[in-house]
C-alpha cells in the first residue's frame, strides 16, 4: 500500500520535470494566475472591478471560514466540549441578510457604471466588421475596399507534435487585425454559420458573433502592441484553432498600412484578367487548399469518414467542372459544413484551388480553371 | 401484513418498493458517474500537454458533450431521486411512495434513454458534439445525424424526471404521518419538495426546446435559423430558462442532506430551521429570473443586462443565509468527524468557494472577461462536485448503515474522503487561474502558457477518479457484510428513519408512527 502511494506521488513529479524543460522559454507568461490588466480604459476598470469583488470575497471567506475552523478546532467532542443547544435567533438572521445586501449594493454601483461605458458604442472613429466563420475570422474595414480573412498560422506539424511548438503556439494568425492606437474602434460582429465569440482579453472585448445579428463592441487602445485572443464560443471541430491577433499601431502607420492594403486589393482585381499556367495554378491551389480546405477534407484529401467527404476520387472533383465550381462557390445544399467560398476566396484562389483538387490526390482530370472562368460562371448564375 | 420481495430479476424489474427502486436509482447513477468520469478522464488526458496526443478535436467535443449530459442527467439527478426514494417515505413516516407503479416506470425508462444516448458514440458522424448546452445552430443545421437520438433520449429523461417529481410531491403532500406538519418536516424533505416543483416547471421547457430543434432539423421550420426568420438567441433564452433552475435542482437536495448531517455530528440542532426553508424557497424563486446571466455576451440591451446582473447578485443573500446557518450550527457544537461529516464540512467550504466565484461571475462587466473560460468551468465544478457529488456521497455514508444494517469501513471512508478532497482541489482550483489568464473552455489544445496548471488539473482528475474506486469497494463490502449497525447508528440522530431497525425492513411504517 505504502509503496503504491510513493509511486503515485513520484509519477506526477517526474512528468512535471519533463514538461518544465520543454517550455522553459515561456518564463514570463507561465503560471499566470490573474486576469490581465489590459490596454484600454474599460479593460482597466473591468480589472479593478474584478479585484474589488475578489477582495470582498476573500474578506467574507476569511470571516466565515475563520469561525468555522475555530469551532472545528475548539468545539470537538474529543476535547470534551459540551454542545450548546441554541438554534434560533431572528435578530442574527436579519443581520446576516441585511449586511450582505448592503455589500451587494456597494458592488452593483461600480459594476453598473462600467457596464454603461462598455455599452457606449456611439461616435466611433473607425468601423470594422468582424465575421466569424468555421473556423476563421473575416475583417472588413467599412468605408474602404480592405477585407481579408485571418487564419490560424500555427502549422499542423506543431499541433501533431512532429515539430517543437513556437512561442505563440495557437495564438498566431496569417493576417492580424490592424487598428490605430488612441482611436475609438467599433467592432460590428456577426457570423456566417454558427455562433462564435470574439474575445481579446487585453481589450476587454468579448462579444458573440451570431448569424443574422449584428452586435457592437468597441475599444480605444492606449499602447501600440500585439494583443492575442481566441474564439470563446464552441463553434464546432476547430473551435480551439481560430485565434485572434490584434496589432495596434500609431495612426500614421495604420493609414499607410490601409492604403497599401487597398492597393493590393486593386491589384488582385487586375490579376483576375490574367491567364495562368497549369503549374502556377497548381502551386497556388495547394497553398489555398491547405489554408482553407484541409481542416475538413484533410491535407491528404481523404476527408474524415462519416463527417467530411474525401476529395480524392470524389464524384464532384472527378466529374463535370460545372458541379465542382458550383459546390465550391455556392456551398453544399445538403451539408452546411461545406460553406459557399465564392465570396470568401478571390477568383484567382478559387481557380487555383479547383485546379488543384482536380489534379491532386490521384485525381487526374488534366483540366485548368482560369480566374476568368470563375467570373463567367458566377455571372451566368 | 405486507409480503416480502419476489426472487430473481423479477424483484427488480417489477418492484414497486421505494427501497428497491431507490437502490436501483443509486446504482444506476453510480454507473453513470463512472462512465461520465471516464469521459472526463479522456478530456483531462488530452489536456495533459499542449498539442493533440490522444484524441482528435471531433472526438474531444463528443467527450465534453457526453460528459456533461451524463453527469447532469445520468449521475446527479438520478442519485438525488434515489436518495429521495429511500429516505422521504422513511422520513415522513409513510409506508411507500404515493405512486409506486409509476415509480417503477420512471426508473426503468432511464436505462433505455442512456443506452440510446451512449449508442450515438458508435453512429456515423459520431455522438453529439455541441456541448451539453447544445446551442443552435451548431446543434441543428450543423449537427451530426445522431442528434435525433439525443433529442429522443432527452425526452425520455425528461419524462422520467417529471414522473419522479410528481411522485415526490404526491408523497410529501399526502402521506406524512399524523402530526408531521410542513414546518416539522426534515430539511431534506423540504428541499426535495421545492426541487420537485422546479422539475415540473422546467423539464417541459427542455422538452419544448429539443422539440423545436427536432422540427428545425427534420420538418423545415426555422425556430433557430436566422436565414429562415428564426433566432439563434431564442434557443439560449429557452434553454437557460430550463438550465438555471436545473442547476438548482442539482443543489437544493444537497442543501437538505448537509442540513441533516451537520446537526447529527455537531450534536446540536440545526440553526435557523425556518430561515433555511425560506432561503431554499427564495433561491428557487430567484432561479426563474436569472437565466440570462449565462448569456451576458449575446448582446442584450443594457436594461436586460442590468436586470439579470442585479437579480443574480441577490441569490447571494439566501445562499449566504444557508452558509451562515451551517457554520452557526457547528459553532459551539460537540463535533466528531466521521466520513459523512467530513464530506459535509468539505461541502460547506468548497461550495462557498464556488459561491464566491459565482458572485464574481454575476458582475456583468467582469463576466465579459470570465465568460466561456476555464474560470466558469472551475466555478460550476466547484458547486457541482463538492456540492452535488460530495453531498450525495455524504448521504450514502450517512444512511448506508441504515440501508444495509452494516457499518462501512471508517478508515477506508476517510481515505476516500482525503483522496477525493485533494484530487478535486488539484483538478479544479488551477482552472480558476488558467481561466483568468485567458484559456477558453471546450478546446482540445491550448497555448503554452496554460500548460503547467493543466498538467496539475489532469493529475488531480485521475486522483479523484481513483478515489471513487475506494468508494465503490467500501460500499460493496458494506452491502456484503461487516460490523452490525445499531438502529440509531449515530449519536442520537434526529428523524424517523432512525426509529426503524437496521437494516430497514422491506416495509416500514405500515402503521403511521407517532410524531411529537
Amino acid at each position: 500500500m505504502l509503496k503504491g502511494f510513493k509511486r503515485l506521488f513520484a509519477f506526477p513529479a517526474a512528468l512535471g520535470l519533463v514538461h518544465s524543460s520543454l517550455a522553459e522559454e515561456q518564463g514570463a507568461e507561465r503560471w499566470g494566475v490573474n486576469m490581465r490588466q489590459g490596454v484600454t480604459e474599460v479593460a482597466q476598470s473591468t480589472y479593478d472591478l474584478h479585484m474589488l469583488i475578489f477582495w470582498i470575497c476573500v474578506a467574507i471567506g476569511v470571516l466565515v471560514f475563520g469561525v468555522m475552523f475555530y469551532s472545528m478546532w475548539r468545539h470537538r467532542k474529543s476535547r470534551g466540549y459540551k454542545a450548546a443547544q441554541f438554534h434560533e435567533s431572528t435578530i442574527v438572521e436579519l443581520v446576516w441578510t441585511i449586511i450582505p445586501t448592503l455589500i451587494l449594493i456597494g458592488m452593483a454601483v461600480p459594476a453598473t457604471k462600467t457596464l454603461y461605458d462598455i455599452y457606449d458604442t456611439e461616435e466611433a472613429d473607425i468601423d470594422i466588421m468582424v465575421t466569424g466563420y468555421q473556423w476563421k475570422w473575416k475583417y472588413d474595414y467599412l468605408g474602404s475596399d480592405v477585407s481579408f480573412f485571418s487564419n490560424l498560422s500555427t502549422p499542423r506539424t506543431q499541433i501533431d507534435n512532429r515539430q517543437p511548438k513556437s512561442e505563440h503556439y495557437l495564438l498566431e494568425v496569417d493576417e492580424p487585425l490592424v487598428i490605430p492606437v488612441n482611436k475609438k474602434v467599433r467592432f460590428l460582429l456577426t457570423a456566417n454559420d454558427v455562433i462564435h465569440s470574439w474575445w481579446v482579453p487585453e481589450l476587454a472585448v468579448k462579444k458573440d458573433a451570431i448569424p443574422g445579428f449584428i452586435n457592437e463592441a468597441w475599444a480605444r487602445v492606449d499602447e501600440p502592441g500585439i494583443y492575442r485572443g481566441q474564439c470563446a464560443e464552441l463553434c464546432g471541430k476547430d473551435h480551439g484553432f481560430m485565434p485572434i491577433v490584434v496589432k495596434a499601431v500609431p495612426e500614421a502607420e495604420y493609414n499607410a498600412w490601409l492604403s497599401e492594403r487597398a492597393e493590393a486589393a486593386a491589384k488582385m482585381k487586375a490579376l483576375t484578367e490574367k491567364t495562368f499556367t497549369f503549374d502556377e495554378l497548381f502551386a497556388r491551389g495547394e497553398q489555398v487548399y491547405n489554408r482553407t480546405c484541409a481542416a475538413c477534407h484533410q491535407p491528404n484529401g481523404q476527408g474524415v469518414p462519416g463527417a467530411f467527404p474525401a476529395i480524392a476520387g470524389s464524384k464532384i472533383a472527378t466529374g463535370p467542372l460545372e458541379g465542382h465550381l458550383n459546390i465550391v462557390i455556392y456551398g453544399s445544399k445538403v451539408n452546411p459544413a461545406m460553406q459557399a467560398f465564392g465570396q470568401q476566396l478571390s477568383e484567382v484562389d478559387l481557380a487555383a484551388v479547383i485546379t488543384y483538387q482536380r489534379n491532386a490526390f490521384g485525381n487526374d482530370m488534366g483540366d485548368t480553371v482560369q480566374p476568368v472562368d470563375i467570373l463567367n460562371f458566377k455571372n451566368q448564375q | 401484513m405486507a409480503h416480502g420481495p419476489q426472487s430473481g430479476f423479477k424483484r427488480w424489474l417489477f418492484t414497486t418498493n421505494h427501497k428497491d427502486i431507490g437502490s436501483m436509482y443509486l446504482w444506476f447513477s453510480f454507473a453513470m458517474f463512472l462512465l461520465g468520469g471516464c469521459m472526463a478522464l479522456v478530456i483531462r488526458a488530452e489536456l495533459f500537454e499542449p498539442g493533440l496526443q490522444i484524441v482528435q478535436p471531433e472526438f474531444f467535443n463528443q467527450m465534453t458533450t457526453m460528459h456533461g449530459l451524463i453527469m447532469v442527467f445520468g449521475a446527479v439527478m438520478p442519485a438525488f431521486v434515489g436518495l429521495a426514494n429511500w429516505m422521504i417515505p422513511m422520513m415522513i413516516g409513510a409506508p411507500d411512495m404515493a405512486l409506486p407503479r409509476m415509480n417503477n416506470w420512471s426508473f426503468w425508462i432511464l436505462p433505455f434513454a442512456f443506452a440510446m444516448l451512449f449508442s450515438t458514440l458508435f453512429m456515423e458522424g459520431g455522438a453529439p458534439n455541441f456541448g451539453w448546452t447544445f446551442y443552435a445552430p451548431l446543434s441543428t443545421e450543423y449537427a451530426p445525424p445522431s442528434t435525433t437520438f439525443f433529442i429522443f433520449s432527452i425526452h425520455i429523461m425528461g419524462a422520467s424526471s417529471i414522473m419522479g417529481a410528481i411522485n415526490i410531491i404526491a408523497t410529501i403532500l399526502n402521506m406524512r404521518a399524523p402530526g408531521m406538519t410542513l414546518m416539522k418536516m426534515p430539511l431534506f424533505v423540504w428541499t426535495w419538495l421545492i426541487t420537485a416543483y422546479l422539475l415540473i416547471a422546467v423539464m417541459p421547457v427542455l422538452a419544448g426546446v429539443v422539440t423545436m430543434m427536432l422540427m428545425d432539423i427534420h420538418f423545415g421550420t426555422s425556430f433557430f435559423n436566422a436565414a429562415g426568420g428564426g433566432d439563434p438567441v431564442l434557443f439560449q433564452h429557452v434553454f437557460w430558462f430550463f438550465g438555471h433552475p436545473e442547476v438548482y435542482i442539482m443543489i437544493l437536495p444537497a442543501f437538505g442532506i448537509v442540513s441533516t448531517i451537520i446537526p447529527t455530528f455537531a450534536r446540536k440542532p440545526l440553526f435557523g430551521y425556518s430561515s433555511m426553508v425560506y432561503a431554499t424557497a427564495s433561491i428557487a424563486f430567484l432561479s426563474f429570473i436569472v437565466w440570462a446571466h449565462h448569456m451576458f455576451t449575446v448582446g442584450m440591451p443594457i436594461a436586460g443586462e442590468l436586470f439579470f446582473m442585479y437579480a443574480t447578485m441577490l441569490i447571494a443573500v439566501p445562499t449566504g443565509v444557508k452558509v451562515f446557518n451551517w457554520v452557526t450550527t457547528m459553532f459551539r457544537g460537540a463535533m466528531t468527524f466521521e466520513t459523512p461529516m467530513l464530506f459535509a464540512v468539505a461541502f460547506v467550504i468548497l461550495f462557498t468557494i464556488g459561491g464566491f466565484s459565482g458572485l464574481m461571475l454575476a458582475i456583468a462587466p467582469a463576466d465579459f472577461q470570465y465568460h466561456d473560460t476555464y474560470f466558469v468551468v472551475a466555478h460550476f465544478h466547484y458547486v457541482l462536485v463538492p456540492g452535488a457529488i460530495f453531498s450525495i456521497t455524504a448521504g450514502v455514508y450517512y444512511w448506508l448503515p441504515k440501508w444495509t444494517g452494516n457499518m462501512y469501513n471508517e478508515t477506508m471512508g476517510k481515505v476516500h474522503f482525503w483522496l477525493a478532497f485533494i484530487g478535486l482541489n488539484l483538478t479544479f482550483f488551477p482552472m480558476h487561474f488558467v481561466g483568468l489568464a485567458g484559456m477558453p473552455r471546450r478546446i482540445p489544445d491550448y497555448a503554452l502558457q496554460f500548460a503547467d496548471f493543466n498538467q496539475i488539473s489532469s493529475i488531480g482528475a485521475f486522483l479523484f477518479g481513483a478515489a471513487q474506486i475506494v468508494f465503490l469497494f467500501n460500499v460493496v463490502r458494506t452491502v456484503m457484510g461487516g460490523k452490525k449497525a445499531t438502529d440509531e447508528v449515530w449519536d442520537n440522530p434526529q428523524g424517523l428513519e432512525w426509529t426503524v431497525p437496521s437494516p430497514a425492513p422491506y416495509h416500514t411504517f405500515s402503521t403511521p408512527p407517532a410524531v411529537r
